[in-house]
């Protein structure tokens, strides 16, 4: 009890000081994430704790971390103020839903830090942070328009948002700069992680003769289901080669831990600013897990594209773009800008689905 | 020997009160035996889950602010099931509420006046109204299973609301994210205090209404009545199906008022995800509180207090945020096993070779 | 043929726990727990199956789970004459919360799967031979004329020297035992893994699936494949690009186990004639 009343007394002196404290160092920094499931999803929520993982060996004695896990977003307002509260001087929000919660609460703690994972509003003590996944979507494009016999890939996927959109998109310029006429069949589940309904959904495109499996939602099924009948895949967020020794080529491993050690140090040192980062390949927050299951020239022609797109060499949305509907954007020979991929909202030619509008 | 339950002559008064008191230390009991072999201490586990909350001010809000759609919503299903009628679907109510009084933002996001307010509150409730009287009308007319169908109508309530903020309205300036505008001004409900806001006020005045209106009113004994013996419901002259339709009225226009109030106040805006299950969570509360409103509010409060409470457990102590739902279970467990001790007396009894059957 | 395997697959567990149920239901009990027994199944199923590494093993636990949660039901509705509805959710609360807690270290691991020979599973059979097993006992049988007694008229059961509490215990725990298969099912033989609230509902849909098939083993099994084959359809439809809102081809399963109810209950004599008269009412024996 006497910490949780000397922590309340503390945030009250803090918010009267408010204005007068600089940005000093600190000795040690307690940094407190907020999921949105459970860590055990072994997919989103996992690997963002898997960046908490590595802050503690990082730090050590140094860093005191703390998590909630299952914050849903219509309360999850309560959560970031107890946060604020209990003397977190470093906040992360990991789901896009968090994004008017933190700003609110932000507004009430302008001495702790806040760091919201995927949105897009920003203020002085509230930066954002996302990661380039359309990079290694665009890697998995080329892979399995290489691999796979039917020339078809079945995509499973689980919310229309600019980031899942701009994956599939960045998946089928992958896939026609191999094969042009490379198909993929679509399926929104409007769920994030529900293995029943992956698997169902999985089944049905392997069923129709799909042979290569992509999917942007978190559970193993799909994997799993493409191991059952012989056909391949990637796996999603995190290395999912356990679950399909056979079947998973590479996976997109989101790795948010150079950004949360990056984070804490700035912290520590006072030198946090709030700004809007979006880290790709080559910053090493979107990792490619080991080419397996393929032959050697299409790892070859993998890990030349991911190099590529390190180097910055290629971009995967550069222009001209034919859009589904024909229409044409981007100038020749240069990339979208960032806003245009961030708010994506339509398909590139080739895709047979109709976007949910 | 065996247990045996013999009806008392007629309803302890003592154990009424005694009863949830019992399953409450019991719960906690449970709590620490499951905190102890989880490798926490169960002490400061038991402090930090139940009384901390209560030290600061603002967490104190924070429980009643969580209570007051708990209480909005129990306060309308202890009416349904005491007339034996089940709506488990208040979770849909609540969800239809916020969808049709969250239009009014929406559609008319420049419409800034105290009317706003009052416009949305009322379209909440007819929202959560019409959606309840799904399965009403489905049991009355066609005799379907309102547990049932009213279970199915959350899911596909769920589901309209996904489509609509995923499509039609969404924000416009909002990246393509499923998410509408943000509430404003007139659209959002006025704070009390930092924390509190008028939810919580039209929770309390329901619940006291609803008290009054089974203690005071000819249809509080109609309701009664029909629970306890739909035959002499039948016998009396009341008619079934107006209960059940009154029923389902009356607790989905309460969900749909909770659900209307939590997007104009804590939420501030529609989005695929609006409720932290409040619906179902409900359903623990009606019972907890003995199908009585004003044990409901005690009983919303204590609810409130087991997820706030696993949220600090949590945060100071890294207690699994799981332990809060079990919980929740057990404590339901015990309340329903105690209110045997209302209408009951337990004695063991020696088996008597004559009292055999098959 | 892949894909009526597929609604088949689907189908098998909403079969299991809707089997279990409807002998429970014939009792005259209604136990609204199935999504709590079945969660339990599934976690300790995995559970099992994952530590011993034999499938087999972690069928029986998922069963054995099944069923020890159905006599928590059983203790507070049979002895304490608890109200079975409020029981039933507690029951389903309780299960999923407590499965959380028992998985918490299974998250993560790749299960044990059950040896498929040709797409069929072995539990695809058994569940078969469960439903016309269930059928003639409760129509061919002695023991079937006792369940369907004590579900029709718990007094006149008593009258005649039955005893009711025990019969009922019994289907209960069947019933349990059914749903903890169900769960194991999902977790050891479907997607073979842990995840926390892995049923998704799936408990609901077997208890709608009792109703919709009013009491007769052979129509659940037809309501299950029927409702199989919907959510699956759904997603073939989503295939072809229509433009249909996801949304609204998720809901379809929901909206048609309604129309079901609707269709199934409206008809009066067809439903009086299989309603187990004293489904969800306590029997105190009087002496």
């Amino acid at each position: 009890m006497r910490k949780f009343l000397m922590t309340a007394a503390a945030a009250a002196l803090a918010l009267g000081a408010a204005s007068a404290s600089a940005e000093a160092a600190m000795d040690k920094v307690k940094a407190c994430w907020t999921y949105i499931g459970p860590i055990g999803d072994f997919g989103w929520s996992y690997q963002h704790h898997q960046g908490l993982e590595a802050v503690k060996k990082e730090f050590g004695d140094k860093v005191e971390t703390v998590y909630v896990e299952n914050v849903l977003e219509a309360d999850s307002e309560k959560t970031f103020e107890r946060l604020a509260r209990e003397g977190c001087n470093l906040i992360f929000g990991t789901s896009f839903g968090y994004m008017e919660p933190m700003l609110k609460v932000a507004a009430k703690f302008p001495d702790v830090k806040f760091e919201h994972a995927t949105g897009y509003k920003t203020a002085p003590n509230l930066g954002t942070y996302n990661a380039k996944f359309h990079e290694g979507r665009y890697v998995i494009g080329q892979i399995a328009a290489k691999v796979s016999k039917t020339g078809k890939a079945g995509y499973i996927v689980s919310v229309p948002i600019p980031e899942v959109i701009s994956g599939i998109n960045a998946f089928m310029l992958g896939a026609q700069s191999v094969n042009p006429d490379f198909k993929v069949e679509i399926i929104w589940i409007n769920s994030w992680f529900d293995p029943g309904k992956e698997a169902d959904a999985a089944k049905v495109l392997l069923s129709k003769g799909a042979d290569i499996m992509v999917q942007h939602t978190d559970s193993t099924a799909p994997l799993q289901e493409a191991e059952k009948v012989g056909a391949q895949g990637f796996g999603q967020a995190s290395d999912m080669i356990k679950f399909a020794p056979k079947a998973q080529l590479t996976a997109i491993v989101d790795d948010w831990a150079p950004h949360y050690i990056k984070s804490v140090k700035a912290v520590m040192d006072g030198t946090w600013t709030s700004g809007q980062y979006w880290g790709g390949m080559n910053d090493g927050e979107v990792a490619m897990a080991a080419y397996t299951n393929m032959p050697e020239d299409v790892a070859k022609m993998a890990t030349e594209t991911a190099e590529a797109i390190k180097t910055g060499k290629l971009h995967p949305f550069t222009g001209p773009i034919t859009r589904q509907d024909g229409t044409v954007v981007g100038e020749a020979g240069k990339p979208l800008s960032d806003g245009d991929i961030l708010g994506m909202n339509w398909y590139v030619k080739g895709i047979d689905d109709k976007l949910p509008q | 020997m065996r247990l045996v339950l013999e009806k008392r002559p007629e309803a302890s008064a003592a154990m009424a009160i005694a009863s949830p008191l019992i399953a409450l230390a019991l719960t906690v009991v449970t709590g620490g035996i499951i905190f102890a072999l989880r490798g926490n201490n169960p002490v400061d586990a038991i402090y930090v889950y139940f009384i901390e909350p209560w030290v600061a001010l603002w967490s104190v809000e924070q429980i009643i602010v969580k209570a007051a759609p708990l209480v909005l919503i129990g306060a309308g299903l202890s009416v349904c099931y005491l007339a034996n009628v089940w709506n488990i679907g208040a979770e849909g109510q609540f969800t239809m509420g916020a969808v049709l009084g969250g239009a009014i933002p929406v559609l008319f996001p420049e419409w800034q006046s105290p009317l706003t307010l009052i416009t949305m509150l009322a379209l909440g409730i007819i929202g959560g109204m019409a959606w309840g009287a799904i399965p009403a009308l489905l049991r009355n007319r066609f005799n379907a299973n309102e547990i049932l169908t009213s279970l199915m109508l959350v899911y596909v309530a769920q589901l309209f609301l996904d489509w609509l903020v995923r499509g039609p309205w969404r924000d416009p300036m909002g990246f393509n994210f499923p998410k509408s505008i943000t509430f404003s001004n007139w659209q959002l409900l006025p704070y009390l205090t930092s924390g509190i806001h008028l939810g919580v006020i039209f929770a309390i005045i329901a619940a006291v209404a609803l008290a009054l209106l089974l203690g005071r009113t000819m249809k509080g004994f109609e309701i009664r009545v029909a629970g306890q013996s739909p035959r002499a419901a039948r016998f009396a002259g009341f008619s079934q199906k107006w209960t059940v339709l009154f029923c389902f009225l009356l607790s989905g226009g309460l969900a749909g008022l909770a659900g209307v109030s939590e997007i104009a106040s804590v939420v501030g805006q529609l989005q695929p995800q609006i409720s932290p299950g409040y619906g179902f969570a409900a359903i623990i509360v009606a019972f907890l509180g003995r199908l009585n409103p004003i044990g409901v509010i005690l009983a919303g409060v204590l609810l409130a207090l087991s997820y706030i409470g696993g949220e600090a457990a949590q945060i100071s102590l890294g207690v699994s945020e799981k332990i809060a739902r079990v919980f929740q279970g057990v404590l339901l467990f015990y309340i329903l096993a105690c209110d045997t001790l209302i209408l009951y007396r337990i004695r063991w009894q020696q088996r008597l070779p004559s009292a055999q059957g098959a | 043929m892949d894909l009526f395997l597929t609604i088949i697959t689907a189908a098998t567990p909403l079969l299991l726990a809707a089997i279990g149920e409807l002998v429970v239901e014939r009792s005259g009990v209604l136990n609204l727990g199935v999504e709590g027994m079945m969660v339990m199944g599934a976690v300790c199923g995995f559970g099992a199956a994952f530590l011993t590494g034999n499938p087999w093993v972690g069928v029986l636990a998922s069963i054995i789970a099944g069923a020890a949660m159905s006599l928590l039901f059983g203790f507070l509705t049979l002895t304490l004459l608890a109200n079975q509805v409020a029981t039933g959710l507690a029951l389903t609360l309780l299960g999923i919360g407590l499965s959380g807690l028992i998985g918490e270290s299974f998250v993560g691991q790749p299960g044990v799967k059950l040896p498929v020979v040709a797409g069929i599973d072995p539990l695809i059979p058994f569940s078969v031979i469960l439903t016309a097993g269930v059928s003639y006992v409760l129509f061919r049988t002695r023991s079937g004329l006792i369940i369907r007694a004590v579900g029709n008229s718990h007094s006149a059961a008593h009258a005649l020297g039955y005893n009711v509490i025990a019969v009922r215990y019994l289907c209960v725990m069947f019933g349990g035992a059914c749903a903890g298969l169900a769960g194991g099912y999902l977790s050891i033989v479907y997607t073979p893994q842990w995840v926390e609230n892995m049923t998704a509902g799936k408990g609901w849909i077997a208890l709608a699936l009792v109703v919709f098939a009013s009491w007769l083993p052979w129509r659940a099994a037809i309501g299950a494949y029927l409702f199989g084959a919907i959510s699956i359809l759904s997603f073939v439809v989503q295939t072809y690009g229509l433009g249909i809102p996801s949304q609204f081809l998720n809901s379809l399963p929901y909206l048609v186990t309604i129309l079901a109810l609707v269709l199934i209950s409206g008809n009066r004599a067809l439903s009086k004639r299989n309603t187990p008269a004293c489904l969800g009412q306590p029997f105190v024996p009087d002496r």
